[in-house]
């Protein structure tokens, strides 16, 4: 199957600088229609009928979320779009953002309309500073069509760190702190911004919302799997002749994405979710995309025959054990001792003992860390434990040979 | 008023402001220097050591002087695989100093970053908040030039 694009249906096709040209293409319907025909239960009730599910990695239900905050009792509550895109090996709300800023804003009208939320945030990456005029071009120009009537939409730019991805860290930095991890529960619908009901969602998750407003729940279930609703926006990078932004149906097998559309050639592995992703090696390449199977934020790093998947997963971790923020020590010690293991192992230094070591340090990391990044990191050790074990083995043996690479 | 007092101001909520604040002296002082932090901490009436906790939580915050410039050449995998080794060394050469340290006439600071989102483009590096894309060291030079 080729390419289906809904979420990317505008992209390079509207001028993002200009209103006019999304108006023609349907723009702002969906929400004239919410704002016309629809009580905000409903709202939230067609978008859990959809079957959507959040874009950033997690995979929670978008309408229940949604209708968690609205339920929850008070005043004041808060949407909140995560465009914080750190994963390694993710641009796509960066190319969303470059080229359809528009659908992206009607998505967050709909969703604070659907749980009473009067203040809008998009919490940005640092990195994607270059991106900030033209967002705030597109809020104002919404703003001054009425499109913006029952909602103010603020920027809060980030400033480096790959863990306000996460969602109660984002808040946390959008409050003015240390953006680390908070306890859970409470979960955000019930108390996040400043104690308040709050929703987060990723770019491409808000992407969904107007077509599936438009076209109805109905049209948008059929897409996908049973689990796995709609399509998915991949970016894809590595060892490919074609690097770039795709967007499949779910459910689509790895193999279309990586050989047919990026053009790989002798693929080894593919990393999927980034660096807490999983690590498929190529006789698993019909694997496919889907909740069920794999998926993440849509992170596809292809890796060919020539790579050493030693040192692969020893930059991968090397990178977590840095951008831990600190909070629990399950991640912060264990992040920290499985580099230093694999570093071991880069330099032909292993020990048989050192695999066990590995195992057994994940299993507690997985268990016991405070949100995502710890429970996570561990993902490429094992994955490549188990598809890759001989490599580390030969790594033992090399040391004992004296070989040294 | 010095130019401290005048970054200090901001309307909104009291804390929500910290991180807004920081960054604005970030860009205006090239880093957040000392003085101001024990300025927002009293302006805002937050603890000293909560200030300097959130100056130094974040990459793109710095304590000590940056040049003018900042280039931000991205390490993570993408890169790596496209032989961002080959740019960082290249940088290396031509401005004379390693990542994490900034040049003596205050042109230049040089930093390795992680995942800059520009991963279709590898390798990649950001300067200030320009996005420099498929880098070999010979468009480093042209890039280069084009920074005072």
């Amino acid at each position: 199957m080729p390419e289906k694009r809904i979420v990317l249906k505008n992209c390079e096709v509207i001028d993002p600088g200009s209103i006019a040209t999304y108006l023609d293409r349907d723009g702002f319907r969906a929400w004239e229609k919410v704002r016309n025909e629809m009580t905000p239960e409903q709202v939230a009730g067609e978008v859990k009928a959809s079957g959507l599910r959040g874009r950033g990695g997690a995979g929670f239900p978008c309408g229940l979320k949604w209708e968690l905050a609205r339920e929850a009792p008070g005043d004041e509550k808060y949407v909140i779009c995560n465009a914080d895109e750190g994963e390694v090996g993710t641009f796509k709300d960066r190319y969303i953002l470059e080229n359809d800023p528009f659908t992206l804003i009607e998505g967050i009208a709909i969703a604070a309309y659907a749980i009473g939320a009067k203040q809008g945030y998009i919490y940005l990456r640092a990195e994607y500073h270059h991106l900030l005029d033209s967002l705030m071009k597109a809020i104002g120009q919404a703003r001054e069509k009425g499109f913006l009537e029952h909602l103010d939409i603020d920027i809060r730019q980030g400033a480096g760190a790959y863990v306000c991805g996460e969602e109660s860290a984002l808040m946390d930095s959008i409050e003015g702190k240390r953006g680390e991890v908070r306890y859970r529960p409470p979960f955000p619908p019930e108390k996040g911004l400043w104690a308040k009901p709050t929703i987060i969602n990723n770019v491409e998750t808000l992407m969904n919302i107007p077509q599936i407003i438009l076209n109805g729940a109905g049209w948008f279930s059929q897409i996908g799997t049973e689990r796995s609703k709609g399509t998915k926006v991949f970016s894809v990078s590595g060892d490919v002749a074609q690097p770039g932004v795709y967007e499949l149906v779910l459910g689509s097998p790895l193999r279309e994405l990586v050989m047919d559309l990026a053009l790989a050639k002798k693929v080894k592995m593919v990393q999927i979710g980034g660096a807490t992703g999983r690590i498929i090696p190529y006789d698993m390449i019909d694997t496919p995309l889907s909740f069920e199977a794999i998926l993440g934020a849509g992170a596809v790093i292809v890796f060919d025959k020539s790579r050493d998947i030693i040192d692969i997963v020893y930059r991968t971790l090397e990178f977590l054990a840095e951008e831990s923020c600190g909070k629990c020590s399950p991640c912060r010690e264990g992040t920290e001792i499985l580099v230093e293991i694999l570093e071991r192992f880069s330099r032909a230094e292993g020990m048989e003992k050192d695999i066990t070591i590995l195992e057994q340090l994940s299993q507690a990391m997985m268990l016991a860390s405070l949100c995502g990044l710890g429970q996570a990191a561990p993902v490429p050790v094992m994955d490549s434990l188990q598809y890759f074990r001989h490599d580390y083995e030969n790594r033992i043996k090399q040391k004992q040979g004296g070989i040294v690479r | 008023m010095t130019k401290i007092q005048e970054e200090t101001t901001f309307q909104g909520k009291e804390h929500e402001s910290l991180l807004v604040l920081l960054q604005r002296a970030q860009s205006r002082f090239n880093c957040v220097p000392e003085e101001f932090i024990s300025e927002v901490a009293q302006s805002l009436s937050i603890p000293v050591s909560e200030v300097y906790g959130v100056a130094t939580f974040y990459s793109f915050l710095s304590t000590r002087p940056m040049g003018r410039n900042v280039i931000r050449i991205c390490r993570s995998l993408p890169c790596y695989l496209k032989k961002s080794q080959m740019i960082i060394k290249s940088v290396e050469d031509k401005i004379g100093i390693k990542p994490g340290e900034a040049t003596p006439d205050g042109k230049f600071s040089f930093e390795l970053t992680n995942c800059i989102g520009a991963c279709d483009g590898a390798p990649a590096m950001l300067i200030n908040s320009d996005v420099h894309v498929n880098l070999t060291p010979r468009k480093i030079s042209q890039i280069l030039k084009t920074y005072e």
